[in-house]
């Protein structure tokens, strides 16, 4: 046991010296390599953290909306259309929604409108990521250009905590009578139905039957919700497909450099170590460590990084993605979910690759004639 | 030293340091109904659908809210609002659904 621990110590001895003789190509090579896992990890840890977050957040969100289409685009509903709903069997309330948009055209950024039972008419109760752009602060007043342009002011009662900007950074709640003035929004009309249904089982038929009663709605599940986010944050989806697609052909360049084959140095460093009496076995072993050096530290130093990155630096280089054109976004922390199967799939993805890639080189150098490597 | 005791030594720190940040995720894991709080409270009451990631366009903003042939909507001359637009593909809807 001890005589074999120490044949593995020695050879990892002479793979790091035979590493080190070549520094400047293999330290390059290590960077890559560990900027490539620190990509990956990292978008795959920023995308699960976030779905996991909206599947958590939106899970009390509305069971169904139902929306009225009128030319192929979303139009007030009629407030009337939910006593139609209600009286369908399994539904237990319907609320309506009337919210919207607001651009702000001093700062060049859009707000979400909402309105909320218990706020005063005349406030607004604002998101940190507004308050932030305005640098308001609790008592301040607000000016919005109604729909005949004149200034309306609102005084701030309240900012929501900065822990809520995944939701709200954008929000600007006003009392429901507020937001009909200013917009001139139809009476009897709101922006959506939130229907509630006793029976989750039950929200597919219902969702057919209001459909059927009234055609010219479309409603959507909370189901079809969470699913909108599964899909943005998809392996198949926007953000991981360009990036993956970036890493990978790097990858491809870089193993494919690796697989064409050895420099006249190292085919000359293996016919020395054969004449000396290498077996082919410990040359295999040789370029095993070599790079099982290279990869294990770069999968290691590249996982950490991109943790601390993620969950501790709030993903600061992805912020670009986030912030798009807008003037206003918002700036969160997310809550670490890192399990042993995200980190075997990150393992499978960068190191085995990498192997897979060196063996047929591997494999030749430990082949080779010891006379033919020395003469070449 | 030898060279490779230094490098058993660097794979350990990173490995111990690994599992640590393991158990860091383990134990936020456990908290995270009181971190979300703030943001379940407020969907909660405002019955909210969507998460604001990218403010910028309306079918951005509220994905599951939005037309079903909202993008490029905004302006004759709006060229796609780019990453997000690339990154917020259409809501998948059921058979029969509007």
């Amino acid at each position: 046991m001890n005589r074999s621990l120490e044949r593995h110590r020695n050879i990892i001895d002479f793979a790091l010296s035979s590493l080190l003789r070549r520094k400047g190509k293999n330290i390059s090579l290590l960077m890559v390599y560990t900027l490539i896992v620190f990509l990956v990890a990292a978008i795959m840890f920023f995308t699960h953290a976030l779905k996991r977050e909206a599947s958590l957040i939106l899970q009390d969100a509305p069971d169904m909306v139902v929306q009225r289409m009128v030319a192929g685009r979303h139009d007030p509903i009629p407030i009337n259309y939910g006593k139609r709903i209600a009286a369908i069997r399994g539904v237990s309330a319907v609320r309506p929604r009337v919210w919207g948009y607001y651009y702000e055209p001093v700062v060049g950024a859009n707000y979400t409108m909402m309105t909320s039972d218990s706020q005063a008419q005349g406030t607004v109760t604002i998101g940190s990521g507004v308050a932030r752009t305005l640098r308001l602060t609790d008592g301040d007043l607000m000016t919005f250009r109604n729909y005949n342009g004149v200034p309306t002011l609102f005084q701030v009662q309240k900012i929501m905590p900065y822990e809520s900007e995944l939701v709200a950074a954008d929000l600007v709640v006003t009392a429901e009578s507020d937001l009909r003035e200013l917009f001139n929004f139809p009476r009897g009309h709101a922006t959506d139905l939130a229907v509630t249904v006793g029976n989750p089982r039950e929200l597919t038929t219902v969702a057919a039957k209001i459909v059927l009663l009234l055609p010219d709605t479309r409603p959507i599940l909370r189901s079809e919700i969470l699913r909108t986010y599964d899909s943005i944050f998809d392996w198949r989806g926007g953000m991981m497909i360009v990036m993956l697609s970036i890493a990978v052909l790097s990858f491809v360049i870089f193993a494919w450099d690796k697989a064409t084959g050895l420099s006249a140095e190292e085919r000359k460093e293996i016919g020395i170590l054969k004449s000396l009496g290498w077996e082919t076995t410990d040359v295999l072993l040789l370029k095993f460590w070599e790079g099982t050096v290279i990869s294990l530290s770069a999968f290691l130093v590249g996982v950490i990084l991109a943790y601390g990155h993620v969950f501790f630096f709030s993903a600061s280089l992805f912020e670009h993605a986030l912030k798009g054109w807008a003037i206003l976004y918002p700036q969160f922390k997310l809550v670490p979910v890192v399990d042993g199967g995200q980190l075997a799939i990150l393992f499978f993805l960068t190191v085995v690759p990498y192997a897979v890639a060196t063996i047929i080189p591997s494999w030749r150098a430990a082949t080779l004639d010891p006379d033919a490597a020395m003469r070449s | 030293m030898r060279k490779s005791t230094l490098f058993i030594f660097f794979t350990s720190i990173n490995i111990i340091f690994l599992i640590l940040l393991m158990l860091h995720s383990w134990t936020s894991l456990r908290t995270v109904g009181a971190f979300l709080r703030p943001c379940t409270d407020i969907a909660r009451e405002l019955q909210l659908t969507d998460l604001c990631l990218f403010t910028e366009a309306r079918y951005t903003r509220n994905p599951s809210m939005a037309d079903l042939h909202a993008p490029f909507q905004d302006h004759p001359l709006a060229l796609e609002h780019f990453p997000s637009g690339s990154l917020v593909t259409p809501l998948r809807v059921r058979p029969g659904a509007l």
